[in-house]
């Protein structure tokens, strides 16, 4: 896949987390992020608790929280409409600071703003520790149909052709007296869209073909094994004790 | 209420309603990875990572929509008229799951309501509303309009998904009128938006290579050779 191409939000780095095998990851995040969403709100505690084995994941991963904060923010508008909440919704009213807020629409709030960080938290410490190319190979292994894996690893690919043809066009227009200020670029773009697609489509396919030249067949060679049972168990284990953690909250 | 612009996150849904979805998504896109074996040939397969990479890139865009509030394109109508339904929806769902796994945008609980709204219901919403439209789009203007309609179209009907699964498994505390209103109501807005894009893109590509627009397939001229003769 287009190695060498930075990602956002990939670390790079070799701790036990990152050398886990992809597939096992993305079982353990998804089952995780399960057990969080099924703890009963009310249970503060789990919350906490859950955030605790996150921690750990981080500390073996060398993730520092900082770098990670910078990150969660695009959880951002759910936390508005957490906020909204005690404001909105109906039922008994609490009095906080003089403001009647509903008890409903306070734990509905806590509630939304404790899963989805939660969820945010889960995703980004997959996405930090997994190149997207290797999460495509942990599709593959999961058994996900081929065709979606082609459809999936071409995207990625394109992905890299869209931006850099987006940056061509733009400097074409710079070229040509445009002025581009921050928010009317976007009316360029947006005028400019049709194009960007068929030259895309137009460089994509020559890549394609020089893909299909070199041997690709649908799916990227996939040189690694399928996991042990111990990689199993080691990457299953934060998920188990997110699991026990349910089990006391319920 | 910024949050309807984006993907649901975890939490916003219970469990029963998250795990019942994802079922519907898993089944539908089942059907859909089926029927689009006949769809996807050697020559179609980069068009469809093409469109799947185009959707997220103007996921990206967004557009204000009112003070606050920000849309950005479902994608849907744009991958049904292109590609087919079928491979649309896939295009769509697996855009979808990126952004979960990937950047993590939308909870991975949430994902299969998710793909319940934006994959399954927006894209065939969208292709049926552009089907019946076809036969007006025989000029440049026609198809603008089949486009915009569709859509719109595939982005309300998308949101009322969400209001669907809201009704089912989301917070009882609110009334769900004004969720529905709220709802609809912006993604009225985001449609408007939308559907300005998918025509800009749809006339944009059909007028250099309608071979690749799959609404158009079969209604295209045959190449008129005309024999010359010679004195």
């Amino acid at each position: 896949m287009s190695a060498g191409h930075a990602h956002p939000l990939h670390r790079p780095g070799t701790s036990p987390v990152h050398r886990l095998a992809p597939q096992v990851k993305i079982v353990a995040a998804g089952f995780g992020v399960l057990c969080v969403v099924a703890t009963p709100r009310e249970r503060f505690w789990a919350f906490g608790l859950y955030l605790a084995v996150l921690g750990c994941v981080w500390t073996i991963a060398r993730i520092p929280p900082g770098w990670l904060a910078r990150r969660v923010v695009i959880e951002a508008p759910f936390v508005l409409l957490a906020l909204v909440f005690p404001f909105v919704a109906g039922g008994p009213t609490t009095t906080v600071l003089g403001v009647a807020l509903s008890e409903h629409g306070l734990l509905s709030g806590w509630n939304i703003l404790a899963k989805g960080t939660l969820g945010v938290l889960v995703s980004l410490t997959l996405s930090a520790t997994t190149a997207p190319g290797e999460l495509i190979v942990g599709l593959q292994r999961l058994r996900v149909p081929t065709m979606v894996v082609t459809i999936a690893t071409l995207m990625l690919r394109y992905l890299d052709v869209i931006a850099a043809e987006a940056r061509r066009m733009r400097i074409a227009r710079i070229c040509r007296g445009h002025d581009p200020r921050f928010l009317w670029q976007v009316g360029a773009t947006a005028r400019g869209i049709g194009t960007l697609f068929i030259r895309s489509y137009e460089r994509g396919e020559r890549v394609h073909l020089a893909m299909v030249s070199r041997g690709w067949a649908g799916a990227m060679p996939d040189q690694g094994h399928s996991a042990g049972r111990s990689a199993w168990l080691t990457g299953l284990a934060p998920t188990a004790l997110a699991v026990v953690v349910l089990g006391v909250s319920l | 209420m910024s949050a309807v612009a984006m993907h649901m996150s975890d939490g916003l849904l219970d469990t029963k309603t998250s795990l019942l979805f994802a079922g519907v998504a898993v089944v539908g896109l089942a059907v859909a990875a089926a029927r689009a074996r006949n769809d996807l040939d050697d020559r179609t397969a980069p068009l469809a990572g093409l469109v799947a990479a185009f959707v997220f890139a103007t996921q990206m865009l967004n557009f204000p929509v009112l003070p606050g509030v920000s849309g950005h394109l479902l994608g849907g109508a744009l991958a049904a008229m292109l590609v087919g339904p079928w491979v649309g929806a896939l295009c769509v769902s697996i855009v979808l799951v990126v952004q979960a796994l990937v950047f993590a945008d939308g909870g991975l609980t949430a994902l299969g309501a998710n793909i319940t709204n934006m994959a399954l219901i927006g894209t065939a919403a969208g292709f049926l509303v552009a089907t019946l439209l076809k036969r007006f789009a025989k000029n440049r203007a026609g198809l603008a309009v089949t486009a915009f309609v569709a859509a719109f179209t595939n982005t309300v009907i998308a949101s009322f998904g969400f209001v669907l699964e809201f009704a089912i498994g989301g917070d009882p505390a609110f009334s769900l009128g004004t969720v529905t209103a709220t709802l609809v109501g912006v993604h009225c807005l985001i449609g408007v938006g939308e559907g300005v894009i998918t025509a800009l893109t749809l006339v944009a590509v059909a007028a250099v290579r309608p071979d690749l627009v799959y609404l158009l397939r079969g209604s295209h001229k045959a190449l008129d050779v005309r024999e010359e003769t010679l004195a």
